[in-house]
């Protein structure tokens, strides 16, 4: 067992980890955050995906140790004083979503791609999105969500 | 569009504390206010329910507190469908309360009524006319006890948010709280209370969004993997290298050896425990087996040789005519042989469960459909009292019929009764496929022909394998047979596990049935819109629907194939009735298929939250395309090849077309299904679009560019 030290939601952690251990399995039964989900467990599915400084990465096979001294964003982090991030206000706006397992994963990796593009076409959306996968086929509306908070977000910053 | 975020908060408050209640508070709390208890057993609504021996004849509980608030005791889980937003609404409806006064608990066993499980669209077509019934009751006895209290007539009498007030004196009020208050009322039956006409609708039939959405975009909504107790072991277990396979030897020495590792061997149920869930693994990865696997000489290409040879014992579900007559009528004869895979559920949350003992109380939260079977089925198999056995209400994340059955429940009961400590299990990926209840492969054998004037002579539709469910016609044919081909072993031949696929049967049915009409059609050099209401003149209903949806898609009248790409299909799940119109846009060299658009009609009865079936349409249509275009399970024996989404592919973002949904406004009382009917048509819609673009006529799903392209040649 060791110790790996990051930046998660905002707050320093130390946290357990064995070798090899993925950064999922951390967040989820060391810091007890749940809203980062096992899907398939090999990087195929998305509902395990998480902010790392910056970019969205699957958490499920990444290891815990490779995340030590970044910055860590989860589904918890994003609500600030009470307010829901944009992307999270349009998802519930759009109702985009159904049984919403995928949705944590979903939303960070949207927030990954508003990060790099804020203002992402239909195409755009769809091609960063593709590999995050629902079953209870809400795409459409979560297009429409992504786009949504992105403009948003831009009036947000606005002057 | 009504967002209530104080309902919201009221609903969820029981979702997001999974530790439920104690029962004696409840029984206390149960104590004044008016409780209404509907008996099903004696109204025409039993296929809903059937009560157990701790609510005897009971399945809907409504308490009305002193508070005047009111509280829904309802066996439903909410797994993405909707009836979380929906039931709530039927409730404060039917009664006259605001919306945000009514609270819900879902599926805590202890708490809630014994219900049969939620599929099969039942929670709206079937439980919620229960609800309704159980609310219109109390409605009715609070005007007669308001009536007392203000000595007024009845007839002086209506209801309004929570109140009872005279019609001429609208101060002359009491409040529903007021009535109850310290009064232990019990009514059990129903009697003849009227439910409210559509007209009469002040909640039902607008659109509400789903009120469980904020708790899903926070990361607070907890599924039964998200469940942490002090002290927790993560349990993985070890499986056969392919299904059914005896276990010889095991040599667990070496998880033996690491540190935290306990291992539970209990028959043939090897199971690793640790508090870490990465441990875990590690650790079953270390333990050796040795195994006596079947033999079976089958694959999913050879399959379908199987079907046909060991599917011999016919079932006549229907017959009309006689087909030797039609036979001879026929001027052309159009036969065809239609073939679907195994497929799986697939839902994103992989079968999970949490199991504690607390003081010889079992406790269980379990993404699953069927709380009470499941309950019961752990208590016969632990020898425990059923009362002793607590489902406790949580998020499932999604079902789609896969988490009727509940393996890893039993598995994780077992493990808490045997160690005494707190067990959870998540399935990986692999288990969630190889211990799915696929949709049963089968094969559909259909033999018809046409008259000189273009009208079907004689149909004669077998299902090898497969499910009877839809299977029989709707089309005016005046010579046909509709049959179920089984197996000496029914469904122990197939060699994987098989159930409830969302509608189950009627995929398979409906995609043969509408894609043979398609070739009908064609051979007849009809139209093929024109030639499905030439058969449908006896079905306004289905008529309009088909109507309506061709209009909406902008068809217009052309035989096949006319090289547009234009495909539909038609069809009837759960008393709804179903068209699709998708265009497709094949690529001819390397046969992929991109839909580009889908248009659905739908008539599906009154509707209690349209923007909810919107959803649960827009979510069929978006399932429906993985099965018609991706979705094959593979393997070699009993050996599954299809392990993750590496070798399986459900919808992803690249295939999702533009969609229009429209639902009837259906002049009908009753709601009919809407879980699953756009679900059915999907495979022949686009099976139909692709013989309009290119002239191939496809007969196996799911259509694969491969498949296409070897279809186009």
């Amino acid at each position: 067992m060791k110790t790996v030290q990051f930046e998660l939601n905002g707050n320093p952690v130390s946290l357990d980890a064995h070798e090899d251990e993925s950064l999922l399995w951390v967040i989820r039964q060391q810091a007890g955050l749940t809203g980062t989900k096992f899907g398939c467990g090999a990087g195929f599915c998305g509902s395990c995906t998480v902010i790392l400084n910056g970019e969205a990465v699957r958490s499920c096979v990444l290891p815990a140790m490779e995340a030590a001294g970044s910055k860590v964003l989860t589904i918890e982090g994003l609500r600030k004083n009470g307010e829901l991030h944009p992307l999270q206000e349009e998802f519930v706006k759009n109702d985009a979503l159904q049984c919403g397992f995928c949705t944590p994963g979903m939303i960070m990796n949207a927030y990954g791609l508003l990060l790099q593009n804020p203002e992402p076409s239909h195409q755009d959306v769809v091609i960063a999105m593709d590999e995050n996968l629902c079953r209870c086929g809400a795409h459409n509306r979560i297009i429409k969500a992504i786009q949504d908070a992105g403009k948003q977000m831009k009036k947000s910053v606005a002057p | 569009m009504n967002s209530d975020k104080r309902i919201n908060k009221k609903v969820l408050r029981n979702m997001r504390n999974p530790f439920g209640m104690d029962r004696r508070d409840f029984m206390k709390r149960f104590g004044t206010g008016l409780v209404v208890a509907f008996s099903v057993g004696k109204s025409p609504l039993r296929a809903g329910a059937l009560a157990q021996d701790d609510t005897p004849g009971l399945n809907a509980f409504l308490k009305i507190g002193e508070d005047g608030k009111v509280t829904l005791y309802a066996g439903k889980i909410e797994m993405g469908q909707g009836p979380i937003t929906s039931l709530p609404m039927e409730v404060a409806d039917e009664l006259d309360v605001r919306l945000e006064d009514v609270n819900m608990i879902m599926a805590d066993t202890d708490l809630c009524p014994w219900n049969e499980g939620t599929y099969g669209s039942l929670s709206t077509r079937v439980f919620g006319q229960v609800i309704r019934g159980a609310a219109a009751k109390a409605r009715a006895v609070l005007v007669k006890m308001a009536a007392k209290e203000l000595s007024l007539d009845e007839a002086e009498l209506e209801t309004f948010e929570g109140f009872v007030r005279s019609r001429s004196n609208k101060s002359k009020k009491i409040s529903y709280g007021q009535l109850t208050k310290g009064k232990e009322i019990l009514e059990t039956s129903v009697g003849d209370v009227p439910l409210k006409k559509v007209s009469e609708f002040r909640i039902m039939g607008k659109p509400m969004l789903r009120v469980d959405s904020e708790e899903k975009v926070t990361g607070e909504a907890k599924y039964s993997g998200d469940i942490q107790l002090p002290g927790m072991l993560c349990a993985r277990i070890l499986r056969p290298p392919s299904l059914g396979a005896k276990l010889l030897s095991v040599d667990t020495s070496k998880a033996e050896s690491m540190e935290g590792v306990k291992i539970v061997k209990e028959g043939e149920l090897v199971a690793i425990l640790h508090p870490s869930q990465h441990m875990a693994a590690k650790a079953l990865a270390t333990v050796k087996a040795e195994w006596e696997e079947d033999e079976v000489d089958l694959d999913h290409e050879s399959l379908f040789d199987h079907i046909q040879k060991v599917s011999t014992q016919r079932q006549v579900l229907a017959s009309e005519g006689d087909l030797s007559i039609g036979k001879a009528a026929a001027a052309k004869e159009v036969n065809g042989i239609y073939k679907d895979p195994y497929i799986a559920h697939s839902p994103i949350e992989n079968h999970s469960a949490t199991a504690v003992m607390e003081e010889g109380r079992l406790k269980v939260w379990a993404s699953c459909q069927t709380p009470y079977p499941t309950r019961d089925d752990i208590a016969e198999e632990l020898g425990m009292d059923q009362k002793n056995v607590q489902l406790l209400p949580i998020f499932v994340g999604g079902g789609f019929g896969g988490k009727i059955y509940n393996p890893q429940a039993m598995e994780a009961a077992r493990l808490a009764k045997l160690t005494g400590k707190p067990i959870q299990l998540s399935y990986t990926r692999e288990e969630e496929f190889v211990y799915d209840r696929l949709r049963p492969a089968s094969l559909v054998k259909i033999d018809s022909g046409l008259d000189e004037a273009g009208r079907i002579t004689h149909w004669d539709f077998a299902v090898h394998m497969g499910g009877g469910r839809e299977s029989e016609h709707f089309y005016d044919i005046p010579h046909s047979r509709t049959s179920v081909m089984r197996a000496a072993r029914d469904t122990r031949d197939h060699i994987f596990y098989i159930g409830a696929w969302r509608a189950p049967s009627v995929n398979t049915n409906t995609f043969a049935r509408e894609s043979h009409m398609d070739m009908l059609a064609a051979a007849a050099g009809i139209d093929p819109v024109e030639f499905r209401l030439r058969h449908l003149e006896h079905d306004p209903r289905m008529a309009h629907v088909v109507k309506s949806g061709a209009e909406r898609f902008g068809w217009t009248p052309a035989k096949g194939p006319s090289g547009r790409g234009y495909g539909f299909a038609v069809g009837i799940d759960v008393g709804s009735y179903v068209v699709v119109f998708v265009e497709v846009d094949v690529e001819k060299d390397t046969g992929y298929v991109q839909v580009k658009r889908a248009v659905c009609v739908q008539d599906m009865g009154m509707v209690v939250n349209p923007q909810g079936a919107k959803l649960q349409m827009e979510g069929c249509i978006l399932m429906g395309l993985g099965y018609a275009l991706r979705e094959e399970i593979q393997f070699e024996g009993r050996k599954m090849l299809t392990t993750n989404y590496d070798s399986y592919s459900i919808t992803q973002f690249n295939m999702v077309p533009e969609i229009d949904v429209h639902i009837v406004d259906s002049k009908d009382e009753t709601p009919y299904g809407g879980g699953e009917p756009p679900v059915v048509v999907m495979g022949g819609a686009v099976a139909n679009a692709v013989f309009d673009a290119t002239g191939a006529r496809i007969y196996r799903q799911p259509l694969t560019p491969e498949r296409v392209k070897e279809a186009i040649g």
